[in-house]
């Protein structure tokens, strides 16, 4: 149970907010011009990494808003938040 | 006063003498008494059975250790509650205990019978044995082992009791109220940090409070007596809160800690009634000190578990604490100083103590008391066996050869009626590891200590592995300046006497004459695993220490493996030969203690259990006894039985009415999203399949919307109410997660877009009025309305006003016939109802439920998401792809609607089923086959809904069928548990296919 800082609310308990999965996958502008191989990636690879983690969160009991954030799956450090749009830390 | 109630302590009110009952025969005890140290007042040692051999068992320990006196405590009562350990219920006046796990009674136990055929019940028994012949489980076997091996009884009614959640915040938690963690706590508070002490124990002081050993002095005073005065002053500390009786149950990363509140458990039964009984609270602490001390290890020789075998400072407890001797004929058998403790404070009352220890020597200050005293002392000497039934009478006793790993001489058998026990400290590391600490393994004293890495939280005291009193207080004193960035201390010139150990020795399975595979040398006593069952789970193959643990069963009882696991891993280290610290440990998980659901529930039960939604129009549904269906939280009618119909008559004459005259659903339920922006026509064109731009205002679309993978989600009727304003309708299940779902895209992938989403579910009441005669009925309701299908046609929407107030029309139809929905602010949703039901009089105007709109859009072919589908079927499976727009160059799940995946052929396809036989109704979820000799049977679909169709008088379904759409006229079966079903393959659209209804 972790607390998050929520780029627009501020610190709130970990029960608040829902994680939407890794971070940084970009919806294809073009979709129809991918192979099916090419596709699949997008829709279904993700990383599950143990250790340092881009992810995108929600503060889904809150402002509703969208964010990143940087967190160690190891031990749930988290290490940046930072708004959508925004670039990625480097670390 | 008893024969075993020795003398007075400050802690036992002698004065106040409670009764209670144990295994139905009535005792006395003290305020300030636990169950075990009332019943060991009156001489009671045999308390239980063990699981599997059904031993007699005694109270071994005086915590929340304890692995034998499990009991069940005001049984037959609703209060009732099952595996209660006796070492931690507080004496009340009329607590009712009997004993667990032995029938029929605790002295004449038939388990006890396995006890002699042990040696065919080894590690692993169950696993091996059980396995044949096959139907002998569940008839014979099962039965036989609950009955027999039973933990106590669920309570069978309803729980009386309440129970309560509370959040805290602190600067500082202090968990445990020994003698290191209140001197944490007066650094901390007195440094102006807002501070909570939580301490399981009704009061403070853990093992320091009862130690008046003149070997151990604080500034001058006995430690006791120097802590007692630390209390007073602590509670006077303004930033301190203490909490008693809580006990820490759970310690989660950040810092985040559960805690167990017991309130009313140590009341007298007719002052229980009324009030909360335990808090769960929820701590969010910024730094936690945890104190939570050290459990003494028994040690591991052959019958080691005969009841007046007891742990020897529990022994020191029993009788310094509660003015009780576990025995008057006492041995202390151990293999460290700190039982000598135990052997001065029976000696200095004057009850019989002698002492065996397995070390040649020691040089300490508190061993040379005990010798000076003139206490007995077996140097290098160990126990090999022990006598006595339901009670320890004797013991045998050995030397020790050189290197300590067998036994020479001649045995040597002594008296006894208590034998206290000592196998050293093992440090509680549970909380440190539970926050992500890890350990460190520290060989001289065999423990594993917490390794420091943490940032937030300390270990200080014996959980820390700090064992003597000088150790304990200063390096407290210093850890926590540190920790806290303190200065002034107030313990600056504190002086600490004791007594230290010099000589060390352990031997995790001490040896004997008696060969290995004869010995019963417990472990586990509650599990009753033996030395002999983790050896033979070695040499059958199982090296790792999780996987020992759960062949043998060792520490998987409900202590937890508190005494057991650190003999466990000490022997599979000697006997694998390898040094213990690279064994690792087991994983210790939450809950420290066992919790009672009740409190993990909290005040979340009966209506407070979950959200109720309830439509403005409810009452009415009620009046017109509706029965109700429950659609995520909402309740909604499911039909409304006149006289004395059954749900089947209702619903048929609903679905009727419906179609003869008029019908009227409260359809509010239904999500509502409003959709405002300068781009909300291109935000719905990549939503839905289909295209949105040329939507004219005042006109409504059904929408179908998918997942990226192009399964279809949701789907609904989306109405354009202006340039840049749209009124989106979602299934009632789903508005949640499409809204989460919108807001995502919109947030992350196309921020650019000028939307808005606002979820408006509850701010409109719908009333959705169908059938041949709506129209008119409307014309009633709206006079200067102009209702012909040029003014307002199918698809399309109306501002309106009723009884002056405002209202939005849409002419739009989920069950295939002419229909209307009014749409108004919730708060007038019933009173529109009652308009509507008073216009409609004149047609018989007839409420339907769900059921009746679930059949009659099925006889029209509309599906239903999450009953039709499911998460795998796509428009083209649905057969629905008129509305996947080919012009659109994207929407969600485009893309995926080609990959090989999606376009195979053979995918589950919907279709219509007619039953030959067409009073047949089919069972939602029935299999489908083509061939019924085919072995093994080869399911080729499902039936999804089912119903028969009053306006078509036969049966009639939907089902997903491989390759469904070419199979139009084809015959299938549906098997049932003793019939098959002839059906045959139709259209899935039954009734009106050219559309006339909607439009008449
Ligand atoms: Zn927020």
């Amino acid at each position: 149970m972790f607390v998050i800082n929520c780029p627009y609310c501020g610190e709130r308990d970990q029960s608040e907010f829902s994680c939407g999965g890794e971070a940084h996958i970009v919806r294809p502008k073009q979709p129809t011009e991918l192979s099916d191989d090419e596709w699949a990636e997008y829709l279904f690879m993700r990383k599950n990494i143990k250790g340092v983690q881009f992810e995108r969160w929600n503060h889904a009991h809150g402002c509703r808003k969208w964010f990143n954030m940087v967190r160690d799956t190891s031990n749930d450090k988290i290490h940046a938040v930072y708004k959508m749009g925004e670039k990625p830390p480097v670390l | 006063m008893t024969k075993y109630r020795i003398s007075k302590t400050r802690f036992v009110d002698q004065t106040k003498t409670i009764s209670f009952t144990f295994d139905g025969k009535t005792y006395h005890g003290f305020e300030g008494d636990t169950l075990a140290s009332a019943l060991l007042s009156n001489g009671i040692h045999l308390v239980g059975r063990s699981f599997k051999y059904h031993r007699p068992r005694g109270i071994i320990s005086c915590g929340s250790e304890e692995p034998n006196a499990i009991c069940q405590i005001n049984d037959n009562t609703d209060l009732t509650e099952p595996n209660v350990r006796a070492t931690e219920i507080e004496l009340y006046d009329g607590l009712r205990a009997s004993s667990q796990n032995c029938w029929p009674s605790l002295s004449f136990d038939i388990g006890g019978i396995n006890n002699f055929i042990s040696p065919f019940i080894p590690a692993g028994f169950y696993y091996k044995t059980f396995m044949w012949p096959k139907g002998f489980w569940k008839k014979i076997y099962e039965p036989l082992i609950r009955m027999s091996a039973g933990l106590g009884k669920s309570p069978t009614q309803p729980d009386p009791d309440i129970y309560d959640h509370k959040h805290e915040h602190c600067d500082v938690l202090v968990i445990g109220g020994g003698i290191s963690g209140i001197i944490s706590a007066k650094l901390a508070a007195k440094n102006n940090l807002k501070t909570i002490l939580i301490e399981d124990k009704n009061i403070l002081g853990g093992s320091t409070i009862y130690q008046n050993n003149k070997n151990f002095i604080i500034d001058n005073q006995k430690s006791n007596e120097w802590l007692i005065n630390e209390i007073s002053e602590l509670e006077k500390l303004d930033n301190l809160t203490i909490k008693t009786r809580t006990s820490l149950a759970a310690f989660h990363g950040y810092n985040y800690l559960l805690a167990k509140e017991n309130i009313s458990d140590h009341l007298p039964l007719d002052k229980k009634r009324g009030i909360i009984r335990q808090r769960l609270w929820k701590i969010r602490a910024d730094k936690v000190i945890v104190a939570a001390g050290a459990i003494e290890r028994p040690l591991v020789f052959h019958n080691n578990d005969r009841p007046g075998i007891i742990l020897a400072n529990s022994v020191k407890k029993y009788l310094d604490f509660y003015g009780v001797s576990t025995g008057l004929n006492n041995i202390i058998f151990t293999n460290n100083d700190s039982a000598y403790e135990t052997a001065v404070s029976l000696f200095e009352k004057g009850i019989s103590v002698k002492i065996v220890d397995i070390r040649k020597k020691s040089s300490s200050s508190i061993v040379k008391n005990a010798q000076e005293l003139g206490i007995d002392i077996y140097w290098h000497s160990t126990v090999v066996n022990t006598f006595g039934y339901k009670k320890i009478k004797s013991i045998e006793i050995m030397n020790l050869s050189e290197d300590g790993s067998n036994v020479t001489g001649n045995k040597n058998k002594i008296h006894c009626d208590c034998l206290a026990i000592s196998g050293g400290w093992t440090p509680m590391v549970h909380m440190h590891t539970q926050s992500g600490g890890k350990l460190d393994f520290r060989d001289i004293d065999q423990v594993f200590v917490p390794s420091e890495k943490g940032e937030n939280h300390i270990n200080v005291g014996s959980c820390n592995g700090d064992f003597e009193l000088e150790e304990i207080v200063k390096n407290t004193i210093n850890k926590v300046k540190k920790f806290l960035n303190i200065n002034e201390d107030g313990f600056d010139k504190i002086s600490v006497l004791c007594s230290k150990e010099l000589e060390k020795k352990n031997i995790w399975l001490l040896p004997n004459t008696i060969a290995e595979g004869k010995t019963k040398s417990f472990i586990d006593f509650q599990n009753d695993s033996t030395a002999k069952d983790i050896k033979l789970a070695l040499r059958e193959g199982f090296k790792s220490i999780e996987h020992v643990k759960r062949y043998t069963t060792t520490g998987m009882a409900t202590d937890q493996g508190k005494l057991s696991n650190m003999h466990a891993l000490g022997i599979i280290a000697d006997t694998a030969g390898v040094k213990m610290g690279t064994l690792g440990t087991t994983t210790f998980r939450p809950p420290f203690t066992p919790l009672t659901f009740g409190s993990i529930v909290g005040r979340s039960v009966g209506k407070f259990f979950d959200v109720v939604r309830k439509t403005s129009i409810h009452e009415w549904h009620i009046q017109n006894n509706a029965k109700f269906e429950n659609v995520g939280q909402w309740k909604r009618p499911w039909y409304y039985p006149i006289n004395n119909e059954n749900f089947h008559e209702a619903v048929q004459r609903e679905s009727k009415a419906a179609r003869d005259s008029a019908g009227i659903l409260d359809a509010s339920t239904l999500g509502k999203i409003d959709i405002q922006g300068s781009d909300a026509s291109e935000f719905l064109n990549r939503v839905y399949t289909n295209a949105w731009s040329k939507l004219g205002i005042g006109k409504c679309r059904y929408g179908l919307m998918l997942n990226e993978d192009g399964m279809v989600y949701d789907d609904g009727v989306t109405t354009r109410l202006g340039e840049n304003h749209y009124l989106m309708t979602t299934t009632t299940g789903g508005a949640a997660n499409v809204l989460y779902k919108l807001e995502d895209y919109l947030q992350t992938e196309w921020p650019e877009l000028d939307v808005y989403l606002t979820s408006v579910t509850d701010h409109y009441s719908t009333a959705s009025i169908c059938g041949p005669n709506s129209k008119k009925i409307l014309k009633k309701l709206f006079p200067n309305k102009d209702f012909s299908d040029e003014a307002f046609p199918h698809m399309s929407y109306q501002d309106a006003i009723i009884d002056k107030i405002e209202c939005r029309i849409m002419r739009i139809s989920f069950t295939g016939e002419l229909s209307y929905e009014i749409n108004i602010e919730s708060r007038y949703g019933k009173s529109l109802w009652e308009s509507c039901i008073e216009a409609g009089e004149e047609y018989k105007i007839t409420p339907y439920g769900t059921e009746a709109m679930h059949l009659l859009r099925a006889e029209k072919g509309f599906i239903i998401v999450g009953q039709d589908t499911d998460g795998t079927m796509t428009p083209i499976d649905l057969q629905m792809d008129w509305i996947v727009s080919k012009k659109k160059y994207d929407f969600i799940g485009k893309r995926s609607l080609y990959r090989s995946d999606t376009i195979r052929e053979d995918r589950k396809q919907l279709v219509g089923l007619v039953t030959d036989n067409p009073n047949e109704i089919l069972e939602e979820g029935a299999q489908i086959v083509s061939e019924l000799d085919k072995k093994p049977v080869e399911m080729i679909g499902h039936v999804t809904s089912s119903y028969f169709s009053p306006n078509l008088n036969k049966s009639i379904a939907l089902a997903v069928v491989k390759g469904g759409k070419k199979m139009k006229g084809q015959k299938l079966f549906v098997p049932m548990e003793n019939k098959n079903i002839n059906v045959t393959v139709s259209d899935f659209i039954f009734l009106d296919k050219e559309n006339k209804r909607i439009h008449a």
